[in-house]
């Protein structure tokens, strides 16, 4: 946050910091280690209850292959997100744009591809208040998905910034910080999507 | 702005209304130090007040001075807001006051966050405690377990602000460590390694990285409870297969590592004040860092020992029983390296030593009662007795309290220029003293009696009542003594003897600028060559002003630093409102999921719109010259 988006005229310049980093990309770098620990403890206890508690037959309200689609779909958006990172650093402001904005429709896909599932999961009687474990998964999935929705609201705004002279090779740190935090958002849904919709469905 | 040299003394040039703004809108760490330093305070006078009216209730048996609700309300308050409101913020308190200048850094990384944490931790503290105007506060225990928690056993409208005020609370305290732990790695002075930083700041850094990972799992709990008492789900609903453990596993895994968030600050500022006061580098400085690392790694293994009684088995039991041992070894190097540190030194034992050295004899007693739970045989005898509360006041009033109270007369002076009163601080000191060894040291023998801890009275028969007015009136000395403190720290601010640079022949860089520092903290960046660098470079060129008191600054600041290239620009961070309008977003929507949506889209839309202007406003005011 030492830099605005849209230069004022305010251009200051930085003292070099202890360890050559930005300090933002090390803000961000410790979020996303705490984050872990969030994430952790929302598995930590859907494992603990999927395995113990009698619940709703996950194996059958679990439609896998729609699931497998929407993994696959925000798999793509983080080589979208690595391309527009790239375009920003070498200064190709209108390849960056277009990565940038399919990143925004792969999170957007995404997040249609959640409410779908959310929406007929609930048809088949399995909600967040029917059990512990249907508590726990949504809980768990509510909160990725809110995630992901933060990084589509700063991604395309990044876009709009971008139209305004706010992103610049100079200042192409802020696509690269919140690239890490997309492919972090993307890491933890392969670790969602083996552990609670592969592993997590055979528990019980 | 201009820039001027005072942090609290700078006139009002615009009157009253001018000098409140200022404050509102300040982004300076000393100024958000000092408004942390007087918030934690109050918090802590009214947790104080809380204790002593249980005392009363306590005194004798069959008192009927508080009704059972009532007490339950004010012992379930009074932990939470010890420990999250007076011991947890410790860290954020004296890392605003002292950590960027103890690195030689001129703010911190992110002033305007750093603003945010402390208008955040101020409404949620409000929050935390706004159950007693609506209609009762939390009544569970500052642990909150579920299911008791949940809302079929807690209907009161005090369990709901607990949960959201812990929330926002824990946002704030996330905040400042992220804040500070960016800080530390990448603004650290030229020369300034990691082997070289004070240990105030290694063990600051320590407790900051045990936030980023104890504070989520809290949440998760939190929002399990919040989840579960606002919007139905079953995450303790035992009826519905749900687990009591889940609280208290995810409650301890947070709860223990947060026990060293309490301590480590005490561990840091012990290893600062020791040293200067014996006039001795620290003993073991490498070991002190190693130890303060080992007691963060094990501090995330050995929660499950809060739980030996619930039948974990003896594999289990244990385990946990082991590693509990085991922190008691880096714990111990460290107490032994504080004692060779004033083995042969010429100790003046000036205020803040006294309160150092009591730090060191009282925590030593609450270890060794601790070294006792970790057995679980031991523990299923004391457990829920008072011998576990006399346990936890000695390692956390006796060890946090004792060395908070040793940091502020040692720091203090630093940000506000005046001295507290040494007579007087002894006066504060015998009668804390005195008053806490009465109120908690008979609660070893009531545990072991078999009196249990967070009943609001007991029966005549049972033979406690003598004890227990013993601790009463020890608790009414003890409150004497913190009189004096708060007397002596508001007769400070007007008639305190002006604190000189470097009141007492300091070591580390903090000391090598004017008190109160002006805005920009240091002229020029210092170079750092060794640990303990200000005693190197007095020692250097001799330039020494030995003792306290000197009213002037016999030396420009900066004279004892590498010569520069003259004026230096330095770009002041702006200050700004939009923290404060933020932080009041995140309130609103707090107390809107308690009553009504329609708030929570207020709260939003504060939230949000502060968010985008955040994210407009220039973070740096133009350029100022250092030498005016």
């Amino acid at each position: 946050m030492e830099k605005s988006l849209t230069p004022h005229g305010h251009e200051a310049v930085h003292p070099p910091t202890t360890t050559g980093e930005d300090h933002r990309k090390v803000l961000m770098w410790l979020f996303l280690a705490s984050d872990v620990l969030f994430f952790g403890s929302l598995i930590a206890t859907f494992v603990a209850y999927a395995q113990r508690v009698p619940h709703t037959p996950l194996h059958e309200v679990f439609n896998i292959p729609i699931t497998s689609w929407s993994a696959f779909v925000l798999l793509m958006s983080s080589v979208t997100m690595a391309l527009a990172v790239w375009s920003a650093h070498s200064g190709k402001m209108g390849l960056m744009r277009i990565y940038l904005l399919a990143t925004v429709l792969l999170g957007v896909h995404f997040l249609a591809d959640q409410g779908y599932e959310f929406y007929h999961f609930t048809l088949d009687g399995f909600t967040p208040r029917v059990n512990p474990v249907g508590s726990a998964f949504f809980t768990l999935t509510g909160f990725h998905g809110a995630h992901v929705t933060v990084g589509v609201l700063w991604l395309f705004s990044l876009f709009l910034a971008s139209f305004r002279g706010g992103i610049t090779p100079k200042n192409a740190i802020w696509v690269e910080i919140a690239g890490l935090y997309w492919h972090f958002v993307d890491v933890v849904w392969i670790v969602i999507f083996a552990v609670v919709y592969l592993i997590g469905a055979s528990f019980y | 702005m201009a820039v001027s040299a005072g942090t609290l003394r700078r006139p009002a040039e615009g009157g009253l209304w001018s000098t409140v703004w200022e404050w509102l809108t300040t982004v300076d760490h000393k100024r958000i130090g000092l408004l942390y330093f007087w918030t934690v305070l109050f918090w802590f006078l009214l947790a104080g007040v809380e204790a002593l009216i249980l005392r009363l209730q306590l005194a004798r048996p069959d008192a009927g001075v508080l009704t059972p609700a009532v007490y339950n309300q004010l012992y379930t308050m009074h932990g939470t807001l010890m420990v999250f409101l007076v011991g947890t913020p410790a860290a954020s308190v004296f890392a605003n006051m002292v950590l960027p200048l103890m690195i030689g850094a001129r703010d911190v990384a992110f002033p305007r966050l750093n603003a945010l944490s402390y208008w955040v931790f101020l409404f949620g503290g409000i929050l935390l405690n706004a159950g007693w105007l609506a209609g009762g506060a939390f009544d569970v225990g500052w642990t909150g377990y579920a299911n008791m928690s949940t809302r079929p056993f807690t209907q009161s409208i005090g369990a709901n602000f607990w949960v959201m005020g812990l929330i926002v609370l824990g946002l704030s305290t996330m905040a400042s460590a992220f804040n500070f732990l960016v800080t530390i790695i990448n603004m650290r002075a030229p020369g300034m390694t990691l082997m070289r930083m004070p240990l105030m700041v290694w063990a600051l850094t320590v407790v900051f990285i045990l936030v980023i990972f104890a504070f989520p799992v809290l949440t998760v709990a939190l929002i399990f409870l919040w989840f579960d008492r606002f919007y139905g789900t079953r995450f303790f609903d035992v009826a519905a297969g749900g687990n009591v453990f889940l609280w208290q596993h995810l409650f301890w895994v947070f709860g223990h590592p947060e026990v060293y968030i309490l301590i480590l600050p005490a561990f840091g500022i012990l290893s600062e004040v020791i040293p200067t006061f014996s006039r001795k580098p620290i003993f073991g400085y490498s070991t002190m860092v190693l130890a303060m690392g080992a007691i963060a790694f094990l501090g995330f293994s050995v929660w499950a020992h809060h739980m030996f009684t619930t039948g974990m088995g003896p594999v289990g039991n244990f385990a946990f029983s082991l590693s509990t041992m085991l922190i008691a070894i880096p714990t111990g190097v460290k107490v032994f390296n504080w004692l060779a540190t004033m083995w042969g030194g010429r100790i003046r034992w000036r205020v803040p030593m006294l309160f150092a050295g009591a730090t060191v004899l009282l925590f030593i007693l609450g270890g060794l009662s601790g070294m006792m739970h970790a057995s679980p045989p031991i523990d299923s005898q004391q457990q829920d007795t008072y011998f576990v509360v006399a346990h936890f006041h000695y390692v956390l009033f006796g060890g946090l309290v004792m060395a908070m109270f040793a940091g502020v007369y040692y720091w203090l002076p630093k940000l506000t220029g005046r001295l507290l009163d040494e007579g007087l601080g002894k006066w504060h000191f015998w009668l804390t003293f005195i008053g806490f060894n009465l109120t908690f040291f008979p609660m070893h023998i009531l545990g072991a009696l078999g009196m249990p801890r967070r009943i609001y009275t007991y029966p005549a028969e049972a033979g406690w009542g003598g004890l227990n007015l013993l601790i009463t009136i020890g608790a009414y000395i003890l409150a004497l003594g913190i009189l004096v403190f708060a007397y002596n720290l508001l007769r400070s601010l007007r008639k305190g003897e002006p604190a000189g640079s470097d009141p007492w022949d300091g070591r580390t860089l903090e000391w090598s600028i004017p008190s109160p520092p002006p805005e920009y903290n240091f002229e020029e960046i210092p170079v750092v060559h060794g640990r303990d660098a200000w005693w190197e470079q007095k020692r250097q060129r001799r330039v020494a002003p030995v003792g306290g008191g000197s009213n002037g600054d016999p030396h420009a600041p900066g004279e004892g630093h590498q010569p520069g290239p003259g004026r230096e620009v330095i770009h002041l961070p702006k200050p700004s409102i939009i923290p404060l309008v933020l932080a009041l977003g995140l309130a609103v929507a707090g107390v809107g999921t308690i009553y009504h949506p329609a708030v929570i889209a207020l709260g939003l839309a504060i939230t949000i719109g502060a968010i985008v202007a955040w994210a407009i406003e220039p973070p740096l005011q133009g350029a100022v010259h250092s030498k005016e």
